[in-house]
């Protein structure tokens, strides 16, 4: 039986805009206590603008009343499960945005005097060393704003590091199962892209990998676990392989969530990897961001590493700026403090025992997962799997039914899908990472769920095709939003 | 549905010659393949193509495909029915969604591309 | 759970791992906190900061009151603890809020399209740079000095290794406004692009249409960079450019000792399918209903990898959902008034100043004080944060300083300001 089948709530809104009426407003500012500038004199008259065409008016219950309604057409990790590989989708931990908001962090201004900024420093400090203990790696900066920028971060160290050796080299190797940012990210920092292939355990095939690396391979990007959920078992030898040319191995640390307590890239041969903190580190992905992409490094590229650098002198922190092998900023200020703020929180929550804790039951929860499901849906890779696991739609394909469909009736069982269609090297893939945060109660309503998709696509493939039915909109038609784009409101030419 | 008159590539390109001047599209299967199309980004014209060269691309929502030149040559056309109408490609990929018509600078080439029978072996129909 | 997998015991299910990569001891780190020493760890270094400290910081991070509603509307669970909107059917709330977003930032900005949100404005500027290159076909950038300088840095990182020279261009020392004669001497047909700064770093206001006939004349194209958000509600669109970037921290955003802040970048709808990041699109559902999606993703790294228009992946939704959130209480008449305010206040600073420049200034401006350094000892002494000294950033303005007022800076924190500084009229 079914035990989990829920509806949203479905209510007319419209868009700020068409709710809008003039002279309505949501605000009071203070009574000004200095003579009032005339703008046209203090800019001139050319430029100041007449009014904000089409902006909106309305108060401030209707700004509550809008917001509050929007967000009940969402999905989120506080409603139930968000099995989305390769995203670690857990719980976002109240305390963590409480401490964010405490007002001299949030308060301070970047350039506020050092000696105003010594707590925030021993915030940054503090992070850098607890992200160093996990990764095994020598330093850690925390300027990045997100996992991508992150990358560039590291890739940009591996060419200032192989620069100063005289050549910075030509190619940056990806394997097939690599990020979509990987290959980008290669590319912005002027390295071309080869691809290399995985063997049919999803690792990166050590032979192919000797064939590629030669005197003009700068480094390997490599994601461990990696995006079929498991974990390299060659990582050793395949940062031998990219050692011995001389060349790097970069780590996309998108997993990370498999490995703290467990194994340190630092100490598997990786030389540089980032981190995403919206993810490992639980701080909330808020529908897209903000997230922060530590860089975590050994110790000799920690010269190049991004302007400035925390320093620690005289018993005082401050920034050094004199740095003269790095990269330069990839950011404005000292990055997405806030979210570090709330990184170093569950840290702290979590403890060293708690971190490794929380890995095992990411993995066992995995685990539990592909044997729950191993009979309905196909497995490419016998190997074991770390925290997410990867299935494909072969199966179910032959009904007519596509991992897309699959995921789309979830809906209706009251979870969010898994990530679909990715990685690429799976044909129809179907990848499941529950996380530490699911009760073993939970993880069984999505077996259950899962299963009994299984058992429509063989009793009725038209009815899942056209899932989801719970939801506030029907399916929706991507193919018109491409062709014909509207990324704007406009109003229409009746109402004018 | 293949056209007799018609070559074809590997990577699903398909090219008619009338006299030194090549029309390129993409074959049914490809569109097929690609789902609903939805942009066409194709060259300038006077651009010069080397054969096997990429030219432009075709975008479904979420994949893009490389159109690879069939044949060398300058461009002397494109098809601006596309840029309005890029379903076209999935309704008449053979006909009225043709992509671009080249100058050939080697009409030679045309013997190394492939049959409508060697085609249709090829894609298995 | 052990039983159902197979295994006795949890240590089997990593014993694939090969012991040379395996950590055989603990985490150096100390056990687990509760909740009460958690807040109190971080209190503490709060109370080590600037809490009740009036500020004259601007450059680049502002102090603007942010409305109750718009921190409460963040903290909605279900905007959140949501991920990136792919899923369209459950995920119509953040994605109707993104598009509001995009046509705010257009109605803000005069652009005809915007995406989701950029990390922040220092990074939105390379973007432009990068978007200009594809559009142009051209490899060269010229930035204007008075870029904020964060933001010139992280474009030299990030155009360092893609053949992109980038090259400087001067202010004119009476008015502070860009050097029109260096820029005429610089252009050429190689140039992408074009950045200025309006209100610039020092303040002032430039003018755009002497400005963006010569960058236009030339083929290249002009960015617009801000990076005070409520200068918006009170100077003119820039149409004149093609690209309009810049950051929304001054939109409700807590200055946060930096970050998390947004960036936004607009431009024509012509360069639309040039823009990096993620777009919100509207479109039907199967029952013809309105409803939005993530669109046009085929320029994004996930499709396209190496050949993407960049890298980018996260936008900043939570962050924007704010600036939206605050911009619908502000509203038209609202954000106008915010603007006179913040003029009004700055100007009651400077006209106790002979400012440096000449130019018009918003809400911040150049103050010539002598020796900056040493009157920022005397404030601090009196638990003022005086104005950024600018002689590490200009070495020919040693002797001068940025100051910012807002509607939060109050008259009688100004008035101590100026009798500090020798300067009460």
């Amino acid at each position: 039986m079914v035990k989990k089948v829920r509806s949203h709530i479905s209510q007319n809104e419209q868009l700020l805009f068409e709710m809008s009426s003039p002279g309505k407003k949501g605000y009071q500012l203070p009574d000004l206590d200095v003579p009032v500038v005339d703008p046209a004199a203090a800019l001139g008259g050319q430029a100041v603008r007449k009014e904000i065409e089409g902006f909106p008016e309305v108060s401030e219950v209707e700004v509550i009343r809008h917001f509050t309604r929007l967000s009940t057409w969402n999905y989120a990790i506080d409603l139930g499960m968000y099995p989305l590989g390769s995203c670690t989708m857990k719980y976002n931990p109240r305390v963590n945005e409480q401490v964010a908001r405490t007002e001299g962090l949030a308060w301070a201004h970047p350039y506020q005097p050092e000696s105003l900024a010594q707590g925030m420093m021993e915030v940054i400090a503090a992070l850098e060393g607890a992200l160093a203990e996990i990764t095994g790696m020598d330093a850690v900066t925390l300027q990045p704003a997100a996992g991508a920028h992150g990358e560039m971060t590291g890739i940009l160290l591996i060419r200032a590091a192989l620069e100063k050796q005289g050549n910075p080299r030509k190619k940056v190797l990806c394997p097939d199962s690599a990020h979509g940012t990987n290959p980008a990210t290669a590319q912005m920092v002027g390295y071309d892209v080869v691809n290399i292939k995985s063997n049919d355990l999803g690792m990166v095939d050590v032979a192919e990998l000797v064939k590629a690396v030669d005197g003009d391979t700068a480094a390997l990007m490599v994601t461990n676990p990696n995006t079929v959920g498991v974990f390299e078992e060659h990582i050793v030898q395949v940062a031998e392989v990219l050692h011995s040319k001389g060349a790097m191995i970069y780590m996309d640390g998108a997993n990370m969530n498999a490995l703290v307590g467990v194994a340190r890239p630092g100490d598997f041969g990786v030389d540089v990897m980032h981190l995403n903190l919206h993810k490992t580190f639980s701080t909330p992905h808020g529908g897209g961001g903000p997230g922060a992409g530590a860089v975590a490094m050994k110790a000799h590229l920690e010269p190049f590493a991004p302007t400035p650098r925390l320093k620690f002198e005289n018993g005082l922190y401050g920034w050094d700026y004199n740095r003269p092998d790095t990269i330069g900023r990839v950011r404005a200020f000292y990055g997405n403090f806030g979210v570090l703020v709330r990184a170093l929180a569950y840290i702290m929550a979590h403890g060293g025992p708690g971190l490794r804790n929380a890995t095992m039951d990411a993995i066992l929860n995995a685990n539990y997962i592909r044997k729950g499901l191993e009979a309905f849906f196909d497995l490419p890779y016998q190997s074991p799997c770390m925290h997410e696991v990867v299935f494909s739609d072969d199966r179910q394909t032959k009904k007519g039914v596509k991992t897309g469909d699959i995921a789309k009736r979830l809906i209706d069982y009251g979870f969010h899908p898994y990530t679909v269609s990715f990685p690429l090297i799976v044909h129809g893939a179907l990848m499941i990472e529950p996380t530490e945060t699911e009760s073993k109660a939970e993880i069984d309503l999505f077996i259950d769920a899962m299963q009994s998709i299984a058992r429509e696509i063989d009793e009725d493939p038209q009815m899942v095709l056209k899932a989801p039915y719970t939801t506030r909109t029907s399916r929706v038609d991507e193919t018109t939003a491409a062709r014909k784009p509207i990324v704007r409101w406009k109003p229409s030419p009746a109402a004018s | 549905m293949y056209p007799e008159t018609f070559r074809y590539t590997k990577e699903h390109e398909w090219v008619l010659v009338e006299g030194d001047t090549g029309t390129v599209g993409i074959t049914d299967h490809a569109q097929k393949e690609l789902g609903d199309i939805v942009y066409v980004d194709l060259p300038k014209l006077g651009v010069t193509l080397a054969k096997g060269a990429t030219f432009g691309s075709v975008e479904s929502v979420k994949a893009v495909s490389d159109i690879y030149a069939p044949i060398s040559g300058e461009v002397l056309e494109t098809n601006s029915l596309l840029a309005a109408a890029p379903e076209k490609l999935n309704e008449d990929p053979h006909g009225a969604a043709w992509l671009v018509k080249i100058k050939l600078s080697d009409p030679s080439e045309i013997e190394q591309l492939m049959t409508v029978a060697e085609y249709q072996t090829y894609i298995g129909a | 759970m052990l039983g159902a997998i197979g295994v006795s015991h949890i240590d089997e299910l990593i014993a694939h791992i090969p012991a040379e990569a395996r950590l055989n001891r603990p985490l150096d780190i100390p056990a687990g906190k509760s909740e009460f020493d958690i807040v109190d760890y971080f209190r503490e270094r709060g109370d080590r900061g600037a809490n009740g400290y009036p500020t004259f910081l601007g450059a680049g991070v502002y102090r603007h009151f942010r409305p109750v509603v718009a921190d409460v509307i963040v903290q909605r669970s279900e905007f959140l603890t949501s991920y990136t909107p792919y899923q369209a059917e459950i995920a119509q709330g953040t994605l109707t809020q993104i598009f509001e977003f995009q046509t705010m930032v257009c109605q803000l900005t005069g652009m005809e399209v915007a995406n989701a949100s950029m990390y922040d404005g220092s990074t939105a500027v390379p973007e432009a740079a990068m978007m200009a290159v594809r559009i142009t076909g051209r490899n060269k950038t010229l930035v204007a000095r008075t870029v904020h300088p964060e933001y010139r840095e992280v474009l030299d990182t990030y155009t360092k290794h893609q053949g992109m020279p980038v090259a400087e261009l001067g202010y004119d020392a009476e008015t502070g406004r860009l050097d029109m004669a260096d820029l005429a001497a610089k252009i050429d047909s190689d140039t992408a692009c074009v950045i200025i700064q309006s209100p610039n770093f020092f303040g002032t206001v430039e003018e755009l249409d002497a400005l963006a006939e010569l960058v236009h004349s030339k083929g290249a194209l002009l960015v617009y960079v801000f990076t005070e958000a409520v200068s918006l509600g009170l100077l003119q669109p820039p149409l004149q450019a093609d690209i309009v970037v810049g950051e929304l921290q001054s939109f409700c955003i807590s200055p946060a000792y930096g970050g998390p802040f947004a960036g936004i970048i607009a431009t024509k709808e012509k360069f639309i399918r040039q823009i990096p990041g993620r777009l919100v699109g509207e479109t039907k559902d199967t029952e013809g209903r309105r409803a939005f999606c993530l669109t046009l993703s085929t320029r994004e790294q996930h499709i396209r990898r190496e050949k993407a228009t960049s890298n980018i992946c996260t936008n900043q939704a939570l962050i924007a959902l704010m600036g939206t959130v605050y911009l619908s209480l502000f509203g038209k008449e609202g954000l106008r008034e915010l603007a006179v305010q913040n003029l009004s206040k700055a100007h009651y600073l400077g006209s106790h100043f002979e400012p440096r420049f000449s130019g018009a200034y918003f809400n911040e401006f150049v103050a010539r004080v002598g020796d900056p350094e040493a009157l920022n000892a005397k404030l601090l002494d009196e638990k003022i944060i005086g104005g950024l000294p600018l002689g590490k950033y200009y070495p020919e303005l040693a002797d001068s300083m940025l100051l910012c007022a807002t509607e939060m800076t109050k008259k009688p924190e100004m008035d101590k300001l100026l009798a500090v500084a020798g300067r009460s009229k």
